[in-house]
């Protein structure tokens, strides 16, 4: 078991170093570029204009429904590597059993195509 | 059939105190992360200039422009690094090192031979996967927190494309590890030494494929940084050093996904039967052509609409790679 952990080591050391290379990149060029901040080039870019309103605004989002879809389908996902890894020693029953998995979610992306979920215009 | 994970990495061979080589593996993973992404950026440079007949990237240096790249450099890292009045300030400059460091994690598990690998993590493509899609949320960080309308659409469209192809993605690549029967990078090596997984599984490459172009936002599906519409989208307010980080996460991203591609279908380090090549060279050589035609196709392909993207992956490819599991899982039992 310490193995199993030590094994991520290289992984916590590489992200450390990569924030150390981000930390020290960044402090290097506020040490080199130069800094003079003026109201007109602080504001928001809204192609040349003043910005209208703030940035943070309302619009319409029609992405939701493929969020709600995407939620459903990479837990699946989740599900399919373990079974991946040890169908072939399961035979036909884990097969047919993962066939029945796959056709009740295709079952639903079915629904919402025919709801009209991914057709926009 | 469950193969045994061969190979001892070079750096424990040769070093047997822990930190030692934690310390050579870490300085290994990163050269490699600051050496091959900008070779890539450099061909980017080059090629598309020839491909499109662009005098620009072909002058700096005299000889075929070779200086173009050591003058980007110099030139972000004393530009004046602006961040707007309306940005939430610690989430704008925090964005690219979110973006960045996952693809830098990702090349810890890629293996260059069956010595020269930093960790041969037992769930290394799941690990990948995983990693890989951390690097939205970088974008998303960016977009919401410049509190400008364009970033704010063009991270939502990011994160719209991730969601749409990260399952044909993750899907494609189940197909693979059941092949193999390992999710270890190395294990799914070793399962292609008679024959590279892009035969049997063809279509699966071709998904994968056109996911890793949407997962890194290239053409034909660069909608998220369409400047012809949304300047260029999360990153429009960013300047100086962190705009730079932001491209070299793209091209460790493509690097990361070109690597992550030859081990899953093009037998990593396997060497053409006869053709006595060595493996690292291999493996550098199938990265680099994938990486190639990564920049290739951004000279040949207009970009799709929003809508399209979105119906191409839930009614095209998604279901496709469903059944390509199906199909695999019904040929591996049945014969």
């Amino acid at each position: 078991m310490p193995d199993y952990y030590s094994s991520y080591g290289v992984v916590l050391a590489v992200v450390a170093a990569g924030a150390i290379l981000v930390a020290v990149a960044f402090t290097a060029a506020k040490l080199i570029a130069p800094h003079r901040p003026l109201p007109a080039k602080l504001t928001t870019y809204e192609c040349g204009i003043d910005p209208v309103g703030e940035g943070w605004s309302q619009s319409q989002i029609r992405y939701y429904v493929f969020g709600f879809l995407f939620v459903i389908f990479d837990v699946e996902a989740v599900f399919l590597f373990p079974w991946a890894r040890v169908f072939e020693s399961l035979g036909w029953a884990a097969v047919v059993e993962m066939g029945i998995f796959i056709a009740i979610l295709a079952t639903g992306l079915l629904y919402a195509w025919r709801k009209g979920v991914v057709r926009w215009a | 059939m469950i193969l045994a994970e061969t190979g001892v990495s070079v750096f424990s061979s040769l070093f047997s105190n822990f930190w030692v080589v934690l310390l050579l593996k870490t300085i290994a993973v990163m050269g490699f992360f600051l050496v091959v992404p900008l070779g890539v950026g450099y061909v980017e440079h080059k090629g598309l200039a020839h491909m499109q007949a662009r005098l620009g990237p072909m002058e700096a240096g005299r000889f075929h422009g070779w200086a173009q790249l050591v003058a980007d450099g110099v030139k972000f890292i004393q530009k004046e690094d602006v961040v707007p009045a309306a940005a939430d300030r610690n989430v704008f400059s925090l964005a690219p090192a979110v973006a960045m460091i996952p693809y830098i994690a990702i090349l810890v598990v890629l293996p260059i031979s069956d010595s020269w690998f930093a960790e041969n993590l037992d769930v290394g493509i799941f690990f990948v996967l995983a990693m890989s899609s951390v690097s939205v949320i970088g974008v998303m960080m960016a977009g919401w927190s410049s509190a400008n309308k364009f970033s704010l659409i063009g991270a939502l469209r990011a994160a719209a494309q991730l969601i749409a192809y990260e399952l044909p993605l993750v899907i494609a690549a189940a197909a693979v590890v059941m092949q193999a029967g390992t999710l270890s990078m190395i294990g799914i090596v070793e399962a292609q030494q008679d024959l590279w997984f892009i035969i049997p599984q063809l279509p699966g490459f071709l998904i994968f494929m056109i996911a890793a172009f949407a997962e890194l936002q290239r053409p034909p599906f660069d909608m998220p940084i369409a400047d012809s519409e949304i300047i260029f989208g999360a990153y429009t307010e960013y300047t100086g050093l962190k705009f730079a980080f932001f491209l070299l996460a793209e091209y460790g991203g493509i690097v990361a996904f070109s690597g992550i591609a030859a081990v899953l279908y093009l037998g990593g380090y396997q060497p053409l039967p006869g053709i006595p090549i060595p493996g690292p060279l291999m493996m550098m050589g199938k990265i680099g052509a994938l990486a190639f035609f990564f920049i290739w196709l951004r000279a040949t392909y207009p970009r799709l609409r929003e809508d399209q993207l979105q119906r191409f992956s839930w009614l095209g490819l998604i279901p496709l790679s469903l059944a390509l599991i199906m199909g695999v899982a019904v040929a591996k039992v049945a014969f």
